[in-house]
């Protein structure tokens, strides 16, 4: 009987490692998170384990990229100071854990917005922050030129539980050809292992393909297929049930797109204040009272653009100038040809 | 009623529920919170993802309950091949750090020092890459005996296309039953009258005279498949037909075995030490023969030493597969609590039911090998 208490105690031991969960009721009032952030004093936001332009560590630590910005952006919103991140790298398979148990504040992590993530699984996204698609990566030399070319008997490398599996799967179904996916958990791994040869082909998001390719031993020998097989809009996403917060990290997003519609810039937001066009004066805080609709000051857009910049900025600093993708794309502001478009401020 | 010796039980037990049903409320309590409902009705749906190497049948068609089982047969087969690699290596080995010749003694040592101080995860990655970096491509690979190809996408083995295989397992079955028959029936006859049976060269015989009857009789025909290369793109090629054992599978039960097999050959050393010299001299000096003293006075006394410690590098290695994730072997952990959890994002019941699988799977292991210790045990009268 007491060696069966004692297997017992072991098990339960197990089973609570499971349910680390932190005790805390419904934030009755204001926003939970909103009140830890400011007692905190930095802001919690978990991104990937290092993919150039988007969400990467340079060897002193620091993190730059698209992702990072949005985070700094509400750092700067909320703190009033855009370096007060803290950056928790995640694995593909971590990140929602880590913001439903609470880990993190801001899931801003090359992430795809799809029905059953945003409706099934306690998460709410808060909307896109470059639009992607899911493409294939093959040698030069192959003479595969389209995703046509491919046949039966075709080895694709990708990452482990992404929305890359289920549409790599549907595409090839449609296209009635057998393959063999082999998929690994982190993407440097991927890049190893297509590289060696093991793959014919590496197939994840286009920006993440043009991203890892530099990484390849001989980057010239290899080309990204023309053709997008899926919509990848990533964005951030935050924990369901905070609404405040969930509309603090939409509209951070949300100005620095509308910065860059309005032409404003880290370098000319304070002079933007005595603006002719009541929308720009609005959004860099010299008039109307929105700052308080989502408990913050009325400063709150203008640091933001100060501070980490209108969206066009980040996107230079980040994505193009580094080479990964000079071409904006459907990333571009809808007066620019693009899909950017966002709900005005006001 | 002995009340004393009751209560600290009931205690314990009190505390166990209370500790248990604090943590199961409070998971409810966040999981209510943040939205996220609880159930094992997605075991059901069909999962939309594909698996690369699968002992069933399996599409992303099938449901997530099917996926489970394609992660647990792997797990299963890279644990079985690992064991018994692990064993033959293991006991090589161990065998040879106790050999009078300087070299071989050296040489043993050295493997087992080298191999179990390095991680396990670095040997894994290690394998995988150097097999990557040093197999050919397809195209470039030298046929084995003509027919088997070892290549960077995997090893190509010819195959058996049967009619009627299940005729054949009948048989095979039918076979084996009547071995442990004639081999009962030889014990007692021994038993009984002295006469010895040669109960080898019957069971042999019975082997395959009865699958070859079914071959003639029973309508059964195997023709063998071998891979015959083909090209995908003008310069990437694959085999089709026969048998495909992927890379990760080969690098992950390599690494798994080389690294166990040091803890079991130092359990096989220490079993052998053991037993004590009077008994080897003595058995020489009633004329047995150096093999005989090995099989018949050393063995059996040194199984019963070197069978506990191997139990646990059995669970060992079964537990260690899970570190497969990391090369893309399609394991339990990487199919199920990797693809699966992500694609619905269940972590608490897909995590829970990975640690059911994995302490069913270990308990099973030490079953058996308690079985089997308690077999080998000296019987004290």
């Amino acid at each position: 009987m007491f060696k069966l208490v004692k297997r017992l105690t072991s098990v339960v031991a197990m089973f609570a490692v499971l349910f680390t969960f932190t005790t805390e009721t419904m934030a009755a009032k204001k926003s939970k998170t909103l009140k830890n952030t400011q007692k905190k004093g930095f802001v919690r936001c978990g991104v990937s384990q290092g993919l150039p332009g988007f969400s990467n560590a340079d060897a002193a630590g620091n993190w730059t990229g698209v992702d990072v910005d949005v985070c700094r952006a509400v750092a700067a919103a909320v703190l009033g100071d855009a370096s007060k991140v803290k950056f928790t790298p995640l694995s593909a398979k971590e990140r929602f854990t880590a913001l439903t148990s609470n880990e993190i504040d801001i899931l801003s992590r090359n992430t795809t917005w799809t029905l059953s993530r945003d409706a099934d699984i306690g998460l709410t996204f808060v909307g896109v922050n470059f639009y992607d698609g899911q493409g294939f990566m093959v040698r030069k030399n192959s003479g595969i030129s389209s995703v046509n070319d491919f046949k039966a008997g075709v080895s694709a490398c990708t990452n482990l539980g992404t929305t890359t599996e289920l549409n790599m799967r549907d595409f090839f179904n449609s296209k009635g050809i057998k393959y063999e996916p082999v998929t690994f958990e982190k993407a440097d791994e991927v890049v190893a292992a297509y590289d060696a040869g093991r793959c014919d082909t590496y197939t994840t998001d286009k920006s993440g393909l043009a991203a890892q390719r530099i990484k390849l031993s001989n980057p010239d020998d290899h080309m990204v297929l023309p053709e997008t097989i899926s919509k990848e809009p990533l964005g951030p996403v935050v924990r369901q049930g905070d609404s405040v917060w969930e509309d603090i990290v939409r509209w951070s997003l949300n100005t620095m797109i509308e910065a860059e519609e309005y032409g404003v810039t880290s370098a000319n937001a304070d002079s933007m204040k005595t603006s002719d066009n009541p929308a720009v004066k609005r959004l860099v805080g010299a008039e109307g009272e929105l700052g308080a609709a989502l408990g913050l000051d009325n400063e709150w857009s203008l640091r933001i653009i100060k501070q980490v910049g209108n969206y066009g900025e980040s996107y230079k600093r980040n994505i193009a100038d580094t080479g990964i993708l000079p071409d904006r794309g459907p990333n571009q502001l809808w007066t620019k040809g693009g899909i950017l478009y966002v709900p005005p401020a006001r | 009623m002995n009340f004393k010796k009751i209560l600290p039980q009931l205690l314990t037990l009190v505390v166990v529920i209370l500790v248990f049903g604090f943590f199961s409320y409070n998971a409810q309590v966040n999981m209510e919170n943040r939205g996220i409902t609880f159930g094992y009705g997605f075991l059901s749906q069909e999962s939309s993802f594909d698996v690369q190497f699968s002992l069933i049948e399996y599409d992303g068609s099938h449901s997530y309950f099917r996926a489970y089982l394609v992660g647990l047969l792997n797990t299963i087969l890279v644990s079985v091949i690992g064991i018994v690699f692990a064993t033959i290596i293991g006991v090589i080995v161990g065998i040879a750090r106790l050999s009078s010749n300087y070299l071989i003694e050296r040489t043993a040592a050295i493997y087992v020092e080298f191999f179990r101080n390095i991680p396990l995860l670095l040997q894994i990655f290690f394998w995988y890459f150097a097999a990557l970096r040093a197999l050919p491509l397809p195209e470039k690979a030298e046929p084995i005996f003509g027919v088997f190809f070892l290549t960077i996408k995997g090893f190509f083995v010819p195959a058996f296309v049967w009619n009627n295989l299940d005729i054949f397992i009948y048989s095979v079955i039918a076979a084996i039953v009547a071995i442990v028959f004639v081999r009962l029936y030889a014990k007692k006859k021994q038993e009984n009258q002295g006469i010895q049976t040669p109960v080898l060269s019957i069971s042999i015989g019975l082997l395959i005279i009865l699958p070859l009857l079914s071959f003639l009789l029973g309508g059964v025909d195997a023709t063998v498949e071998i891979p015959v290369i083909e090209q995908l793109s003008q310069t990437s090629f694959t085999y089709k037909g026969g048998l495909k054992l992927p890379p990760e599978l080969i690098s992950l039960a390599l690494a798994l075995s080389l690294y166990t097999a040091t803890f079991i050959a130092e359990c096989v050393r220490a079993g052998v030490q053991g037993v004590s010299k009077g008994q080897k001299e003595a058995a020489a000096s009633i004329g047995l023969t150096p093999n005989q003293v090995l099989k018949l006075v050393v063995m059996p006394q040194a199984l019963r030493i070197i069978i506990p410690p191997t139990t646990n590098q059995y669970l060992n290695l079964t537990k260690n597969s899970s570190l497969a994730a990391a090369i893309a072997y399609p394991d339990l952990v990487l199919v199920f609590a990797g693809t699966a959890l992500m694609q619905t994002g269940r972590a608490i019941e897909i995590v829970s039911i990975t640690m059911l699988t994995y302490l069913t799977l270990s308990i099973t292991i030490s079953i058996f090998m308690n079985w089997y210790n308690k077999k080998i045990a000296i019987k004290e009268k």
